[in-house]
């Protein structure tokens, strides 16, 4: 589903966010990646979202080599990636209903054809009858959970999570953290970059971790958690 | 939640292409009222600057008319001596009738002449205080088809002022060619403010779909992440200035329509002088359609402009 091979990723001015980066991440399967703020976590999740092209390496998405991914095609590879960020990014003057559907507007759906298709999103996570609210009527938590039904709103195989629970309390990031699970269980690959450590720790799951550009672990969560929490 | 992708046949998505851009037209619409006084400013902005072009069309071509009218009916004024009688007239009038090259001959009496003139100058009172009609007996003479041309017509004035009766005779045709070059001109000085005035109309729409980008910049963002194309992101505004155009084109029917009223009612009292039946023609129907087309494709043009250069610069980062 994404695989990095040998991928620095050089900002200008010098700065080198990413050094020779390799994983791979296989259909189905949940990760997090964590570290430090600056580490890179931003910069590999945009390199995935073909925000950033990679410097140096290769990068694989779904098959597709992105250094072959000319710029109009971005957003059809867009597609099949669900992105849910930190702040939500929603369109606050449009109602709960029209944000998640957004991507199924985008993909040529009208209003009627997408309704089932966003109740059932919205069901997954847990809003249904809040599709005439609009963002500002919610809570955070609840934001949150809007953002993650447009971001699976078209089935994508694939989900990145930049931060999901940055501005929730423990028990509402756990909530999300078992939806991600559940979108797991139905053969979802999940990659959530997180830096929540007790949060990983309790969920026994692959963890990259990168520490100044460079992916210093690849494996369970709670041997890197131990060594990252010795150091806060 | 299975990892399928969306499945949408070929013919769907032709359908369901016209019936997300019917849509977003009406999205548009819709935005405009939204914002009602930027909307409409854009808009007078859009159909007053394509009054003026259009408005001066009116003009030249009504002025192309009237000298065409002009041209065909060349006539040779011929003003007698003063101490001819009235017989003298008469006869002098039967003589040229049977010249082979003049079709016909109309005589004006000096009579006549001052009454109608009295009649249409507004000078009336003024010309009660004169002691006798200063006016000449005027022969109009006008020629046969085949001598209505410059070159003949002149040929024939010369012949015809050498005439013992006559004291002076005039073709009106030096300031017809004068006319003429004068409505050359206007012509050309149309096209280059036309030119300069639809720049304009661009500019103004290409920097009100600017703006209205640069406000929507977040939601930009967000379509571009959840794999939006740049088409779909450009034909919100697109529409806008489809809008734009459209609207800004029957304010542009409307102002020229009153501003040819205005002149057609100044050229009225031209014409009553002139004893003419001239009434001001304005735009045709064909006329008016090119000009909503034009205000359409500027419209269209501004905005394609504007989102060219400023939805591909928004990128999420």
């Amino acid at each position: 589903m994404i695989r990095f091979e040998q991928v620095s990723k050089t900002y200008p001015g010098g700065f080198q966010a990413l050094k020779q980066v390799s994983f791979e991440l296989n259909n189905g399967e949940l990760a997090f990646l964590t570290g430090h703020s600056g580490a890179g976590k931003s910069t590999l999740l945009r390199l995935i979202a073909l925000m950033e092209r990679a410097t140096i390496g290769r990068v694989v998405i779904n098959g597709h080599d992105l250094r072959k991914v000319g710029r109009k095609q971005v957003p059809f590879l867009r597609r099949d990636i669900g992105m849910i960020f930190q702040d939500h990014r929603l369109l606050l003057e449009k109602t709960i209903f029209d944000n998640v559907a957004l991507p199924l507007y985008i993909e040529g759906y009208t209003q009627g054809e997408a309704r089932k298709r966003v109740q059932a999103a919205l069901d997954k996570v847990g809003l249904a009858g809040k599709e005439r609210h609009y963002p500002m009527m919610l809570s955070g938590g609840e934001q949150q959970r809007v953002g993650i039904a447009r971001a699976i709103v078209n089935k994508p195989p694939l989900l990145l999570a930049d931060e999901p629970t940055g501005n929730l309390d423990p028990k509402l990031s756990m909530e999300i953290m078992r939806l991600f699970e559940s979108f797991n269980d139905v053969g979802v690959a999940v990659l959530i970059a997180t830096h929540d450590l007790g949060l990983i720790a309790r969920m026994k799951y692959r963890t990259l971790t990168l520490k100044q550009g460079q992916m210093i672990n690849d494996g369970l969560a709670h041997e890197p958690q131990h060594e990252e929490g010795s150091v806060l | 939640m299975s990892s399928g992708k969306v499945n949408i046949s070929w013919f769907r998505r032709f359908t369901m292409f016209w019936v997300h851009n019917l849509q977003q037209a009406l999205g548009s619409l819709g935005e405009l009222t939204r914002n009602p006084v930027a909307s409409m400013m854009t808009i007078f902005v859009l159909g007053l600057s394509l009054t003026l072009p259009s408005t001066l069309y009116v003009v030249v071509k009504n002025s192309q008319a009237v000298t065409s009218g002009l041209n065909d009916a060349a006539e040779i004024s011929l003003f007698l001596r003063k101490d001819l009688t009235a017989s003298d007239v008469e006869t002098f009038a039967q003589r040229m009738q049977l010249r082979t090259d003049v079709e016909r001959v109309e005589v004006v009496a000096k009579d006549q002449g001052l009454r109608e003139f009295r009649e249409l100058s507004g000078f009336g009172s003024a010309l009660d205080y004169l002691q006798e009609n200063p006016l000449p007996d005027v022969v109009i003479v006008f020629p046969t088809a085949e001598f209505r041309s410059v070159e003949r017509a002149q040929g024939l004035l010369a012949e015809l002022s050498q005439a013992r009766e006559v004291t002076s005779a005039s073709l009106d045709l030096q300031w017809l060619e004068r006319l003429q070059a004068l409505i050359r001109l206007v012509e050309d000085a149309l096209g280059a403010l036309a030119l300069l005035l639809c720049s304009a109309v661009i500019l103004i729409v290409g920097n009100t779909i600017r703006l209205m980008i640069l406000n929507r910049r977040d939601e930009i963002v967000v379509m571009k992440l959840v794999g939006a194309t740049d088409g779909y992101i450009q034909r919100p505004f697109l529409y806008t200035g489809f809008w734009y155009g459209l609207i800004g084109g029957i304010v542009a029917w409307v102002a020229t329509a009153l501003l040819v009223w205005w002149i057609a009612r100044a050229v009225a009292g031209v014409t009553v002088l002139y004893d003419s039946q001239f009434r001001l023609s304005g735009l045709n129907l064909q006329e008016l359609m090119v000009l909503w087309g034009i205000a359409v494709g500027l419209g269209l043009l501004g905005s394609w402009i504007a989102v060219r250069r400023h939805v591909a610069a928004i990128e999420p980062r």
